[in-house]
């Protein structure tokens, strides 16, 4: 049986248990005088049989779909001659692919040995009987489970209780996912920096002042010795996510100030949205902006004035990044703005407060929370921010923090090392997973630094 | 927003007058004005043939009332009868609100208020008003009741400032309780102490009238017998409005009483003779406890 078959099924039985266990309840309540001596709603002893035919199948699912490969595999490793199952682990790892794709019958390449074909069939045979133990198995689980839930019941049984536990539980689950991934990423991440740390040194990458990761691949190369020295890389986004701020953060809270207490509502239920598209245009698109058309404006204007402007000038790439990020600031602080009640605007206005005074003492101050959180959003759809970069700014890391010359960010380097052919365990390539966990490290300060705030101004107005 | 025309209504909408539960009295409601005396001695404010429309709800039908210097105005009269809306009226506050269209003619010392060339600044400096819910800013005690001050510049210097802060919350019978933590915030006060720290910043840009609306409603009995006592205070030196819906309290701090009912004024006259001798049907409902 196929396992979307087996899905159904299990469906199909969930939908049974719940009416078969709620037509238990009526009928257990009828002799004793009505739903009224019933614990629980009729319902819930409903989803209780169903929670009971489903929960000990799941369980059996997930356990399989961790477990079964690896014992498929080290059956079939077993059965393997002693020539192939004695190779170094990295070569059997190879073999064992090889034998997965003739199973699947990917690959049909006459080279390989007989033996080879009598292990993919044992692979397939095996995988087909543990296939048919787990319908069975996930069946008559879920008949068991069911049934027992089913003696359960009695009028006085707490039903709902039960059931309220079972989602909790449920929900608990779902965050713990959330924050099980969370964990694993970086766990992942730092792995991989921590391999990159044993071959450059933590005080040459935090501190070192040049960026060149080119290493050496032959010994007789010149000049390619790599640096790995990450301060160009975080200048270069300090100044560009600071350009991006420098636009967005004035702009986008003088819209969110208009929108909220002057523009009339008809205007803004159409311009809100229409910002918010700002935010939706693929970053290309912006790339191509800023490269086409606001980096040669800049430059002409450079040149006007006497100045000397990088083609790639970190400017160029800011701005038009700083207009991206102008949605976040100004539909998160026009939530917060409209959020200040009613009842503060009026306590100013009686005292004889103008419309601006209201707005820049009582109102903004009130806001301030939401506003930040805005712009910290901000902050972090700058500091991650790649596509506008490499289209705009370039990918020369220099040490500079002059926003008329080209310069390179994180997200860019990361970018950079990983795309085309690499060794795994070259430094070149490690040191984006030591980027990206700085990167990593840096947002997390941020947001940490942004819940602070929140926290310490939020409950004024309440 | 607001228009400055004649008012449309001379009569109520046949649905005001269907909604009237006391058919007959309502009916002659239509054709006589005001019972008892509109006019005051003394007048600060003074509203003639005053109209607001909600959209299309008629809330304040031909209102006319007068208020004196150094009297205490009680508005009373059951909910949603136009007590707020009216009071609202007298520092324009409804410009706020996107729906309200006020005509009619307000007049404070004899100036329009609803003029075209009217400050509207200005007006709500001399006009202060006190809310049902007490709403401080969410800034410290002092800065609360410097607020007003500051933007009307009436303090040249720190000391000047220091004095009317002091001042304002001595007389709003605050500065025992807070004297020692003006730096905290006005919102960590108790409700009474709220509602006396908005009188404070109300007193604090020395207005002329002072309207309260329903200031005590949110209160415990000794916070309130504060605040009236307060009230006695205060009227010595400003006229004060307030809508209240407690009989008692009306009874207890104010001069003359009017009675609202379905947005138009019933009765108005000294507030012991309203209590004990009403002259309309509806208002000897409503005092003696009949309707509600
Ligand atoms: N902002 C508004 N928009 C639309 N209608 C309103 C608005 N404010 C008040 N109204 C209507 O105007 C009428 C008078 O309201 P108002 O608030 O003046 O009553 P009130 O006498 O103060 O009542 P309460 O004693 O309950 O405070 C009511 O019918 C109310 O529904
Ligand atoms: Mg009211």
């Amino acid at each position: 049986m196929r396992l979307p078959t087996l899905l159904l099924i299990l469906a199909a039985m969930l939908i049974a248990a719940y009416f078969l266990g709620r037509q238990r309840a009526l009928s257990l309540a009828r002799p004793a005088g009505g739903i009224r001596s019933l614990h629980s709603l009729p319902k819930y002893y409903g989803y209780y049989a169903a929670l009971g035919a489903l929960l000990p199948g799941v369980a059996l699912l997930l356990m399989w779909a961790a477990f079964s490969d690896s014992l498929i595999t080290a059956r079939v490793v077993q059965s393997l001659p002693d020539t192939l199952r004695n190779q170094p682990e990295a070569q059997l790892g190879l073999t064992l692919n090889d034998i997965r794709n003739l199973a699947a019958g990917q690959m049909f390449d006459e080279t390989r040995s007989a033996e080879f074909a009598v292990a993919a069939d044992l692979y397939n045979s095996l995988r087909e009987a543990s296939r048919k133990i787990l319908s069975g198995l996930v069946i008559a689980l879920s008949f068991g489970g069911f049934a027992l839930a089913w003696f359960q019941l009695r009028p006085q049984f707490r039903a709902r209780n039960r059931v309220e536990s079972a989602v909790r539980f449920m929900l608990i689950l779902a965050s713990l996912l959330a924050i099980v991934t969370t964990i694993g990423i970086l766990l992942s991440v730092s792995f991989e920096a921590l391999r990159f740390f044993r071959q450059v040194p933590v005080s040459e990458f935090l501190f070192g002042l040049s960026w060149s990761p080119q290493t050496a691949i032959r010994a007789d190369q010149v000049g390619s010795s790599g640096a790995f020295g990450a301060v160009p890389l975080f200048v270069g986004t300090l100044l560009i996510s600071g350009i991006a701020l420098l636009v967005a953060v004035p702009i986008g809270l003088m819209i969110a100030i208009y929108l909220s207490e002057y523009a009339r509502p008809a205007l803004r239920r159409i311009v809100k949205p229409v910002l918010e598209v700002l935010a939706g245009i693929p970053t290309v698109v912006y790339g191509y902006f800023a490269a086409l058309t606001v980096a040669p404006m800049i430059r002409l204007a450079g040149q006007q004035l006497g100045l000397d402007v990088a083609s790639e000038a970190a400017l160029g790439a800011g701005l038009v990044m700083g207009i991206m990020i102008i949605p976040f600031v100004s539909s998160l602080s026009d939530d917060a703005i409209n959020a200040v009640p009613q009842a503060m605007r009026d306590g100013s206005f009686a005292l004889g407060a103008t419309r601006s005074e209201t707005i820049k003492r009582v109102v903004l101050p009130a806001a301030l929370p939401g506003i930040v959180g805005g712009v910290l959003l901000a902050a972090s759809r700058a500091i991650g921010e790649t596509m506008i970069v490499v289209m705009a700014a370039g990918l020369s890391a220099n040490l500079s923090f002059n926003p008329l010359e080209s310069v390179t960010t994180v997200t860019v380097q990361i970018v950079t090392l990983l795309v085309g052919d690499q060794e795994f365990d070259s430094p070149k390539t490690l040191a984006a997973f030591a980027l990206g966990l700085m990167l990593f490290i840096v947002t997390l300060i941020l947001n940490i630094v942004a819940l602070q705030v929140v926290r310490r101004y939020r409950e004024q107005y309440e | 927003m607001q228009t400055m025309d004649k008012p449309q209504d001379a009569v109520a909408s046949p649905a005001e007058a269907a909604a009237a539960p006391v058919a007959p009295v309502e009916a002659e409601r239509v054709a006589h004005d005001t019972v008892g005396d509109v006019t005051a001695k003394n007048v600060v404010i003074c509203v003639r043939e005053a109209n607001v429309y909600y959209g299309d709800t008629h809330a304040l039908i031909n209102v006319s009332l007068d208020i004196g210097r150094n009297e205490v105005i009680a508005l009373i009269g059951p909910s949603g009868c136009g007590k707020s809306t009216f009071l609202r009226c007298l520092n324009r506050m409804n410009d706020t609100i996107e729906s309200a269209r006020v005509t009619g003619d307000f007049r404070l010392d004899g100036q329009d208020m609803y003029a075209r060339d009217t400050d509207v600044v200005m007006l709500r400096a001399r006009v202060g008003m006190v809310f049902q819910k007490p709403n401080p800013f969410p800034k410290s005690i002092y800065e609360n009741v410097a607020y007003g001050a500051r933007l009307h510049g009436l303090a040249a210097n720190r000391a000047e400032l220091d004095d009317i802060v002091y001042g304002s919350l001595e007389r709003a019978g605050l500065v025992d309780e807070v004297k020692n933590r003006l730096d905290d915030p006005g919102t960590g006060l108790s409700g009474g102490q709220q509602q006396r720290l908005c009188i404070a910043r109300t007193i604090a840009v020395n207005p002329e009238v002072i309207l309260m609306d329903e200031p005590c409603s949110a209160l415990d009995p000794i916070a309130t017998a504060r605040i009236e006592d307060l009230i006695d205070e205060l009227s010595e030196k400003y006229a004060i409005a307030i809508v209240t819906h407690s009989m008692q309290q009306a009874a207890r701090v104010s001069n003359r009483t009017a009675y609202f009912h379905l947005g138009r004024i019933i009765e108005v006259g000294p507030t012991d003779r309203i209590f004990t001798n009403p002259a309309h049907k509806l208002t000897e409902d409503y005092v003696t406890g009949r309707f509600g």
